[in-house]
């Protein structure tokens, strides 16, 4: 079949192309590629009268260093290098978690846990009796967030002059979630303590990627590493959980009450300190978690489905009319924020070059059948809007469903077209990842603009 | 004479784009044509063709097919798309930018 009978040279290539599929970054279908190239170079230079291994010496010579190769590779594919903790180590081996990262990262967590006694300072304390005060609601975000994009603008070493701009949306969340003057019982504030995080995640997200304009790589990394991090945030939460009970108990058995500690104290700094350590632990051990998540979105997208066309199904076949509440709207809300947070996690963890496949197809029925019930419930909705009133809330519910539901069209037509080989999973990508700062965007209507419009109430 | 890297890396695009718009092809093809072209001065090391390739391929400039010869060896081979030749003719005009601008101050500084 091949060109050449030589055996020895059949052997070095054999050993080459064993080096080449060692790199990281570099697939099978890679090896097959530069073979191939490697194998043209040979005849070529054989017919220009090279002995055998003269000519493979030539050949591999041209091709360059495995090591240059795999990192070049690597560059094209960051996301092959996820489960490999490679991409800035490349070249001292796996990398080991260094010693300054690990007192940096204690160190914003320290931060973070003492910027959220700061507010103390000023007379706003936290105590197990009351309800967490409206201050905290507000600016909780305003205390970490900051920490969180310097530590990652430390980790990425970028520079303090192209970063400063990262303040700006920083400052001004801190004006407009502290200016307005809510009365007490204001929706409108509520609906700032909602949405600033979601606003402020974007430019955590800015220094996240190292200041990159939208592209698809850097960003979806983002989104991914954003999963991540919520998982875990849940099991560190978990964790602190055990952790808090334990303390209680034990202080409770020499008969005293440690709460004023515990809920004062140890639990809101502890929160603030998860976010970093949570982000760290996301940047270092990608590979432990790298297993889960994606079986996580596996899991659930088949039962979601599942339920979506079961509850459309019970809908059509008894014609119960959908019984439309206050709450209704932002039920669809979250339904739906469910299902985007499943499709941009299937789409982050899934090999952009693998042709379309039958968990695509079930990832497009999801997405159709949750547009297909949101059309209903917002056509249930839309007659009664009126009768209702339109609160604030009512408003940053439809908007944000509204903004949900153009994200999630845009996907089912992508999907349709990637699933009928019309079009390439990248294009999908790439809506995803341009349409994050619609969401950011949204909410910083809500934030800036929704209190001054609604009265404050 | 070698070209500078930095150079290379940012010519590479625009370059493989311009050749596969003659006609699709495969790597290795393509790097002859890239030492035909430039007159064997664009020294390049061949396995860096290949990430290059693939990042236009995910940025949906190019296409590849892979194709059984009739060895039996397999090939994969790239066709530019209608985003690539937009892309290419955008690359062109700003290479036509630099090259106009470097020309008219050479011009002055060393007229040979």
């Amino acid at each position: 079949m091949t060109p050449f009978a030589d055996q020895p040279l059949e052997e070095q290539i054999a050993q080459w192309r064993g080096h080449l599929r060692r790199q990281p970054g570099v697939r099978v279908a890679d090896v097959e590629e530069l073979e191939g190239h490697l194998r043209d170079q040979l005849a070529e230079l054989k017919a220009n009268g090279l002995a055998g291994d003269e000519a493979f010496l030539v050949a591999v010579k041209r091709m360059g260093s495995l090591d240059a190769l795999s990192r070049e590779f690597a560059r094209a594919h960051s996301e092959r290098l996820w489960k490999q903790l490679v991409l800035d180590s490349l070249s001292d081996g796996p990398a080991a978690v260094s010693n300054t990262e690990t007192f940096a990262v204690l160190g914003f967590a320290v931060a973070a846990a003492m910027a959220v006694q700061l507010p103390g300072l000023f007379g706003v304390h936290l105590s197990p009796n009351d309800e967490l005060p409206l201050f905290y609601r507000r600016n909780a975000c305003l205390l970490v967030l900051p920490l969180l994009a310097l530590y990652f603008l430390w980790k990425r070493g970028a520079a303090v002059g192209s970063s400063l701009w990262l303040a700006v949306p920083f400052a001004a969340g801190a004006v407009f979630a502290n200016v307005f003057p809510f009365p007490v019982g204001s929706q409108t504030q509520v609906l700032t303590a909602l949405h600033l995080p979601i606003a402020l995640w974007l430019a955590v997200g800015f220094a996240y990627t190292r200041n990159r304009w939208f592209t698809d790589g850097p960003w979806m990394d983002f989104v991914r590493f954003s999963g991540e991090l919520a998982i875990y945030y849940v099991l560190i939460a978990l964790g602190g959980g055990v952790f808090t009970a334990f303390t209680m108990m034990m202080f409770k058995a020499i008969d005293l009450d440690a709460a004023w500690f515990v809920f004062g104290f140890m639990v809101p700094c502890g929160a603030a300190g998860a976010v970093i350590v949570g982000a760290w632990l996301v940047e270092a051990k990608q590979s432990v978690i790298e297993n889960m998540a994606p079986v996580l979105t596996k899991l659930f997208t088949p039962l979601f489905t599942l339920l979506l066309l079961g509850f459309l199904a019970t809908m059509a076949w008894t014609g119960q009319p959908m019984n439309v509440k206050r709450e209704l709207l932002i039920g669809f809300d979250l339904l739906l924020v469910l299902v985007m947070g499943l499709v941009l996690y299937a789409a982050s963890a899934r090999d952009p070059e693998a042709p379309p496949d039958f968990f695509d197809a079930l990832q497009l029925l999801l997405v159709g059948s949750a547009l297909l019930v949101d059309g209903v419930a917002l056509a249930a909705i839309a007659g009664r809007i009126s009768e209702f009133g339109l609160t604030p809330n009512r408003v940053a519910a439809l908007g944000e469903n509204l903004v949900l539901l153009v994200n999630l069209a845009g996907s089912a037509w992508l999907y349709a077209r990637f699933l009928r080989g019309r079009g390439s999973f990248g294009s999908l990508e790439r809506w995803l990842v341009a349409y994050l700062p619609v969401h950011a965007g949204w909410a910083a209507l809500v934030v800036m603009a929704f209190p001054p419009l609604f009265g404050y109430r | 004479m070698e070209l500078n890297k930095d150079l290379v890396a940012a010519s590479a695009t625009p370059l493989v784009l311009a050749i596969l718009a003659e006609g699709e092809s495969y790597g290795y093809a393509i790097i002859k044509r890239v030492a035909e072209l430039s007159g064997g001065h664009w020294q390049w090391t061949d396995g860096m063709l290949y990430p290059v390739l693939h990042r236009l391929e995910r940025q949906g400039f190019v296409e590849a097919t892979w194709v059984t010869s009739e060895t039996g060896r397999k090939r994969k081979y790239y066709r530019i798309t209608a985003d690539g030749r937009a892309q290419l003719d955008a690359q062109r005009q700003q290479w036509q930018v630099v090259d106009e601008t470097l020309r008219g101050v050479w011009m002055k500084v060393c007229p040979a």
